[in-house]
């Protein structure tokens, strides 16, 4: 409608969007809020504001005023969290290292054994079962997976104690859960037992995707096995190594049950805190009704893990797809040539 | 050889069964010592009638609190993924991104306001105050995973019934679930089994020993001067017998829930 002329108001609601549009778009809405309503309460209730709560927290004095980046310091600061002696004298390194020692040493750890039982496991009769098996530990209540590994960690009822006893080796078969040096190595141990089901899983169903053909076209061209993981297997499982990664940092970082577990009946984290963690730290915090600096831990947690995760959704989000110039036998490279569509289209995305 | 690895991850679970089902005088240096061997549930029965965190009360907890959280987020999420697959804008692809991306906070990021929130409302201790966060925080995984369903499902189905003047709400409860039925097994088996294993919420806001679940009994039964092994192994097989049976019966639903969670299956 175009109206022209006439005094100021009509020509200002002209301006406005007229009354059928507006009307629509709050039908619109209507409709939308009326599915999203109940989720958007309880999120809003239960997790927004929780969130924005302990973000103020943080900046917070124990009387209510404003700090600015003090509880930042004096828990940065802290022994307890950053323990740069660890390097002379052996552990507790603090509970920020030692999330950083654990992600150094199972997430490699996790995405080798997981690749590794995926790929052997490809064309074996009865590997479903055996998945089964290994996938236990992913559905077992983690503070019970903690509880598991004092069978095997702690003497004199565990089992490694006394397999190195048997085997001579005094300097281990000690009390793993007992001893500070062996806590922390024990534990990590531990949780790549427990969590390899995952990557596990995630790779078999990546193999699945992976034409058949391309394996034999590459074996035709007289490529060797390992040529084929190299130049074939692992690049295509570049999208799903990277949901793993994510997924085990983020549960790396929210480490809390199995530690409690293991450890529960001495000092909470281990023996002076060999294996204490951001997570455990934070709820120490907590318990002693230091909010401050329990928000700030929260905090920092929340910040590692949003980093890792948007690094993941981007990666997601955009995933340029490099142009395979690496591949190796020609008649794989016609093969994709041919492939592209379908394979652009089962490509791995988590978000839309 | 691949017998081999699958036994051998066991070894662990073997461990705990071993002690669990036998007396702790046969286990207590060793359980792979298999003489003598009698098996007995008494080591059970002990840890369901523990005076300190009987299993029976945490395990009655536990499903108290993990069916309703089950339940409620589904419909909700379900409801709110079903709006966001249908009826979709551009401002509400971003409104969608930040509920997502709620997924990867931690749970140590509400403890605090959360408790304090708990305590206002006089549901400390509550079974409530669990079932209620726990539907929240269920939320964004199945709002994420729903609305991924749902975009799969042809809508002309959807198209016809409304041609045919069904509501929006009718559609949705009459057409579309009915139809996602495999997703919401999906859905239940994963929430269930969450919320189950949860430790961490329940214990900033569970602290009354009458109310502990099962997962917070496992570790009280360790003392700082007693190790009751007996006991202990069979706490954890008792409180991780429910999710594991679970996933047994289930298994094809969980590991659709869990591919379709991570990599879009």
């Amino acid at each position: 409608m175009n109206r022209r002329g006439g005094g100021l108001l009509p020509r200002l609601t002209s301006l406005l969007p007229e009354p059928a549009t507006i009307q629509r778009w709050l039908r619109s809405q209507a409709k939308f809020l009326s599915f999203f309503l109940p989720a958007a309460i309880l999120l809003v209730v239960l997790v927004i504001y929780p969130i924005a709560a302990t973000l103020t927290l943080s900046f917070l004095g124990p009387d209510g005023g404003f700090a600015g980046l003090q509880n930042y310091g004096s828990v940065l600061g802290s022994p307890d969290t950053f323990n740069s002696a660890c390097l002379q004298q052996g552990l507790p390194c603090g509970t920020l290292l030692n999330n950083l020692i654990w992600t150094g040493i199972h997430l490699p750890l996790t995405l080798f054994m997981g690749l590794f039982l995926a790929v052997l496991l490809q064309n074996v009769r009865g590997a479903s079962i055996v998945k089964s098996l290994v996938f236990l530990g992913m559905v077992t209540p983690l503070i019970v997976i903690g509880v598991v590994l004092r069978f095997i960690l702690e003497a004199p009822i565990g089992l490694v104690p006394g397999f190195f006893d048997w085997l001579g080796i005094r300097s281990l078969a000690v009390n793993w859960i007992a001893n500070p040096s062996t806590l922390l190595f024990g534990l990590i141990l531990g949780t790549v037992w427990s969590w390899t089901g995952f990557s596990m899983v995630v790779y078999s169903a990546g193999l699945t995707t992976i034409p058949k053909d391309y394996f034999e076209a590459a074996r035709v061209d007289g490529a060797s096995e390992w040529q084929i993981f190299r130049k074939i297997t692992w690049p295509l499982l570049r999208p799903v190594t990277l949901v793993i990664v994510t997924m085990t940092i983020l549960w790396e970082l929210k480490l809390f049950d199995i530690v409690i577990g293991a450890t529960a009946g001495s000092q909470q984290g281990g023996v002076g805190g060999a294996a204490d963690v951001l997570a455990l730290q934070m709820y120490r915090y907590f318990f002693i009704i230091d909010y401050n600096r329990a928000a700030v831990v929260a905090t920092l947690l929340t910040i590692f893990t949003l980093i890792v995760a948007v690094v993941l959704f981007r990666r997601l989000l955009t995933a340029p797809r490099r142009k395979k110039r690496r591949r190796l036998t020609p008649s794989v490279r016609r093969m994709e040539a041919r492939r592209v569509g379908p394979e652009e289209a089962g490509g791995s995305e988590v978000v839309t | 050889m691949a017998w081999g690895i699958g036994l051998a991850w066991m070894l662990p679970f073997v461990g705990v069964a071993m002690v669990a089902f036998r007396p702790l005088s046969q286990t207590s240096f060793g359980w792979w010592n298999l003489s003598p061997f009698t098996v007995t549930v008494d080591n059970l029965i002990a840890a369901w009638n523990n005076p300190g965190c009987p299993l029976s009360l945490g395990l009655r907890d536990s499903f108290l609190v993990a069916l309703p959280a089950t339940i409620i987020p589904m419909f909700v999420g379900a409801l709110a993924g079903y709006g966001f697959a249908r009826f979709q804008t551009r401002t509400r692809d971003y409104v969608f991104l930040s509920v997502v991306l709620l997924m990867a906070v931690p749970q140590m990021m509400v403890a605090v306001p959360v408790y304090n929130l708990m305590i206002a409302l006089h549901l400390v201790s509550s079974l409530w105050s669990l079932i209620l966060l726990h539907s929240a925080w269920g939320i964004p995984w199945i709002l994420l995973f729903m609305r991924n369903f749902f975009r799969s499902l042809p809508p002309e189905i959807e198209e016809a019934a409304r041609v045919d003047g069904a509501s929006d709400f009718k559609i949705f409860f009459r057409i579309v679930l009915p139809m996602s039925l495999p997703a919401m097994a999906a859905v239940v088996v994963f929430q269930f089994m969450w919320v189950w294993n949860d430790f961490f919420f329940a214990q900033v806001l569970i602290q009354n020993a009458n109310w502990y679940l099962s997962t917070q009994c496992v570790p009280r039964l360790v003392g700082q001067y007693v190790r009751p092994f007996d006991l202990l192994s069979a706490a954890a097989i008792l409180t991780m017998s429910v999710p594991v049976a679970l996933y047994i019966i289930l298994q094809r639903f969980y590991i659709r829930g869990l591919i379709g969670w991570t990599i879009k299956g």
